[in-house]
């Protein structure tokens, strides 16, 4: 538990965190976890974190220390993709009971370990410690120290108990796994110039294909992906990479930062969200090579698929500028950068009426700032009863969200796009913002909306009663029972 | 009657089970301006409201009291009081259900005594009813959770009457009843002149509705005021054995009557439960039933072709597994396989050899030559590998639509399931290719490159 404490504490005081770089000494001591307000907290916990950035690796198992909750209610529920394997879409868990809570869970857990071996056979199993065991004291880095050697398999400890934290300390926590036990633990075949880490990137809806073709054009190879549609054997062979790029607004910047420190790999943070940004990222990563050795005219190979890409890319937005002009947008999100985003949507001329600032740096809101020119639409929080109220009172006429707010923005009638790391649409590359346009136009211009918006017909103010008389009176008679003979007059 | 097996394996692998809080959360959404809070870290509460947003694609109102790992060594007494008082400032709810997870059991919080400090100390709580519900992790399951916190308020909610109401039923549903389940055993009790109070009733707060204003808690449901009531009602009708309790607890408490049915799936099972109606209100069924069942009997002779001998594997909670089991048995399928997640008595009496307290890999590797698996939407998986359709049931259902309005009780109910279970049987996927000797090459519809998620 000190070594978990310890790497708390080494992570909120992140040197590279521009957070923190922009915090004095005094801000800096107290660390960046908000205390949670019991009652009116949202969002995930550490455990979470920690699970959603190992869990894109796909040969592996993730085997979960706890009881059912963490698992049961929560596995196979992430659209991250994977180009081969399925081991990471099996649920594992030690579904820990009343016994285990009393003897500890320990000897379940390496019993655990040994049958996922036998049955599944994966090059590695994950551990992920969870509350309940952490609490009474299941000491799991000790049960994989032994089950890898009793094995003869990697057992890799994620220390990162739901309690210690917010999800996005669990992403860093989940990276520290990476760092103490897997990364630079194998060698590659074969090492090129051109070999590349892409450090934050789960392949969400299979996002990292929308890239990788762009990085194979240019001869780049992609070493390995921290951590989506990833293979064990190639993250542990990622410190041969000669360059990296840190995507994902900081949510593995620790793993970027010490990568950098131990084997010399030079990162930057970039975005995949947004022409600029795409090509920014393969301006940057082609210079970071070149710097390290790769032939200098990598850099002129690279300018003419940006210039290509970025030509054929707005010749297919140019053709949905004229029908999402003016349109405004409210943009809620998080783990998806801002920034990029507004700056597409402001390209097809469509008016942000507000965005949300949440998990950004100082940078980013200068940026945003930079894209408006103001920076008067800019929120922290939006509570869900004052987003209903504006997009009920028609202030918007599109919202992007993640799927939390999905039914405020149906309920208020208003159409909606799913914009974060559970959306089902590719977003990625020249291709993905194509297609982030598109879904605003099919949202926007579903017929729907105009239906589900108007009253029933004897909801509206001009309702009256039509004068039926004349279709009554020559065959409606009540027979002798007092029922209604003759033609049913509301046919 | 069937043996009941447990797993020996250390590691739960695919789970079918979810958790006793997950259970005692629904229950209180099925309540009128609740709002429940699980005292847990506040991860508990993150994935709980994920799995029921996607499962009803609805906005869920679920709160926590955000435990840390400090306060969880130490207590969760502080941690509780101020969720209370921001939720009172914040929400107002008539409701609170306060649900414990794992950490705040094993610590063992007495929170039934923190309780009655917090009342002392906070006059301004009163308005608001507060029942805590003890649902540790590490026991039971999800429908065990649903009935602890149905128990519970009728314990501590209910109160003995003076006069009884001879045209008012309490109408007790297990977990395992949708929203439209609900509200299709309303329709059936108020058919014959009776007034039925529904405990808790799911069909009023998560049946898909659209709000004229956005609260921060749940918007319809059952009523403090309804189950205050229960206590003059005539007779409780429970539906499912996990109920029982329940019912049983507001007869000691109250002395109202009670009667459990097992399921109401079936021609014979909705005979039992309409002919029960009929002689506890001495009011004739309707013709309106009198036709459904009509329809229903035509759905079985023209069904049963594609039914018989069909080998069905079946994993979901007890009474849910009962149900299906024991209505597909009378259409002659065979129960090859049936796994369920807890022990309970009902389960000896589903129509198989064997049920295991097991999980998904259990249900699979018992599937190999199974002609239909039956569960909850994370069976896809397996139903894919074993190249057999999958007629999702229970909670969650988060590939399909509709969820909270799949119907299977009643006449109508029944016989729409024999339409829709037997149109896939009808036409399962690969017919012509999967029970070759030499598979295609394109028996697996996934291509290697990139996997499509149904």
């Amino acid at each position: 538990m000190n070594v978990l404490k310890g790497k708390i504490t080494e992570i909120m005081e992140e040197p590279a965190c521009a957070k923190n770089q922009a915090k004095d000494e005094k801000q800096r001591k107290a660390g960046c976890s908000k205390p949670l307000t019991p009652g009116a907290a949202a969002g995930g916990c550490a455990f979470d974190g920690a699970k959603i950035a190992l869990q894109p690796i796909v040969d592996v198992a993730h085997l979960v220390h706890g009881p059912i909750a963490c698992e049961g209610n929560s596995w196979d529920s992430r659209h991250t993709f994977s180009s081969g394997p399925q081991t990471y879409r099996t649920g594992f868990t030690t579904d820990m009971n009343e016994m285990d809570v009393v003897y500890g869970g320990e000897k379940k857990l390496f019993r655990a370990i040994g049958e996922i071996i036998e049955k599944y056979n994966p090059p590695a199993v994950f551990v992920y410690q969870t509350c309940l065991p952490a609490m009474i004291g299941d000491d799991i880095v000790a049960v994989c120290k032994m089950a890898a050697l009793k094995f003869n398999k990697p057992v890799i400890p994620v220390n990162a108990p739901g309690f210690v934290g917010s999800k996005n300390l669990g992403n860093k926590l989940g990276g520290e796994a990476l760092l103490d036990y897997v990364i630079g633990t194998r060698e590659p075949e074969i090492s090129t110039p051109y070999d590349i880490n892409l450090i934050g990137e789960y392949n969400v809806v299979g996002e990292l294909w929308q890239v990788k073709p762009l990085f194979d054009a240019l001869g780049i190879r992609i070493l390995a992906t921290i951590s989506g549609d990833g293979r064990y054997h190639d993250i542990a062979c990622a410190h041969r990479a000669r360059a990296a790029i840190m995507l994902c607004s900081q949510a593995l910047i620790n793993v970027a930062r010490k990568m950098e420190e131990r084997y010399g790999i030079p990162f930057f943070e970039g975005s995949f969200y947004g022409i600029s940004d795409m090509s920014d990222c393969l301006r940057k990563i082609c210079r970071l090579l070149v710097e390290r050795g790769a032939p200098v005219e990598l850099i002129q190979r690279a300018e003419r698929l940006i210039a290509s890409e970025e030509r054929q890319a707005w010749a297919q937005l140019e053709t949905y500028r004229a029908r999402l002009k003016g349109k405004r947008v409210l943009l809620f999100t998080g783990g998806v950068k801002s920034w990029s985003i507004v700056s597409a949507l402001t390209e097809v001329g469509m008016d942000i009426v507000g965005t949300s600032m949440r998990k950004t740096t100082q940078d980013d809101r200068a940026k945003v700032q930079a894209i408006m020119g103001t920076d008067e639409h800019m929120f922290d929080e939006l509570p869900a009863k004052e987003m209903y109220r504006r997009l009920k009172t028609a202030q918007a006429d599109v919202m992007l969200s993640g799927g939390r707010s999905q039914f405020v923005a149906l309920k208020a009638k208003t159409p909606w796009v799913e914009i974060n790391q559970e959306r089902h649409h590719a977003l990625a590359g020249y291709e993905g913002i194509v297609n982030l346009v598109e879904e605003i136009d099919k949202a926007l211009s579903n017929p729907i909306w105009q239906q589900v918006r108007a009253p029933a017909p004897w909801e509206r103010e001009d309702w009256g009663w039509e004068d039926c008389s004349a279709r009554f009176t020559p065959t409606t008679t009540l027979n002798t029972k007092g029922e209604r003979g003759g033609r049913d007059p509301v046919q | 009657m069937a043996e009941i097996l447990f797993s020996k394996k250390s590691c739960c692998v695919n789970p079918l089970k979810m958790s006793q809080p997950m259970g005692a959360a629904l229950a209180f959404l099925g309540m009128d301006h609740c709002l429940p809070i699980l005292h847990g870290s506040q991860g508990c509460t993150a994935f709980g409201l994920v799995l029921l947003v996607k499962h009803f694609r609805e906005t869920i109102p679920l709160q926590t009291t955000a435990m840390s790992e400090m306060s969880t060594i130490l207590g969760g007494f502080d941690n509780i009081e101020q969720a209370l008082v921001n939720i009172q400032q914040k929400s107002a709810p008539s409701l609170v259900g306060l649900i414990s997870t794992g950490i705040t059991e094993a610590r063992g919080d007495d929170v039934d005594n923190f309780l009655k400090l917090i009342r002392q100390r906070r006059p301004e709580l009163n308005a608001m009813e507060i029942v805590f519900v003890s649902t540790p992790d590490f026991s039971g399951a999800f429908q065990d959770g649903w009935a602890k916190a149905v128990t519970t308020m009728i314990d501590q909610l209910a109160l003995p009457a003076s006069q009884c109401r001879p045209w008012q039923v309490n109408i007790l549903p297990g977990c395992h009843m949708t929203p439209a389940d609900i509200e299709e055993i309303k329709e059936m009790v108020e058919s014959f002149g009776l007034y039925p109070l529904i405990l808790p009733d799911l069909s009023q707060s998560l049946d898909g509705h659209i709000p004229e204003t956005f609260l921060p808690t749940t918007l319809g449901g059952a009523t403090l005021q309804d189950i205050r009531a229960m206590g003059e009602s005539t007779m409780t009708i429970a539906i499912g054995q996990q109920m029982a309790p329940a019912a049983a607890r507001l007869q000691e408490k109250c002395g109202v009557p009670y009667r459990v049915f097992d399921r109401i799936t079936g021609l014979e099972a909705c005979d039992h439960f309409l002919a029960f109606l009929s002689q506890l209100s001495n009011t004739d069924v309707t013709p309106k039933y009198l036709r459904q069942r009509n329809q229903l009997v035509d759905a079985m002779l023209d069904g049963h072709f594609y039914f018989g001998k069909k080998r069905v594997a079946i994993a979901a909670e007890p009474d849910l597994l009962y149900t299906l089991a024991s209505w597909l048995s009378e259409m002659g399928a065979d129960i090859v396989a049936a796994v369920s997640t807890t022990d309970a008595p009902i389960l000896r009496a589903v129509p198989t050899d064997k049920v295991w307290i097991g999980d998904l890999e259990d249900l699979e590797r018992a599937a190999l030559d199974a002609d239909l698996l039956v569960t909850h939407s994370h069976g896809r998986q397996a139903a894919q590998r074993l190249g057999i359709p999958l007629w999702r049931v229970g909670l969650p259902i988060f590939d399909r639509l509709g969820a909270a309005h799949q119907l299977s009780v009643g006449y109508r109910g029944t016989r729409d399931l024999i339409f829709d279970i037997g149109n896939l049987l009808i036409e399962p996927p690969h017919e012509h290719t999967a029970r070759q000797h030499h598979p295609p090459p394109c028996a697996d519809s996934t291509p290697t490159t990139t996997v499509a998620y149904l």
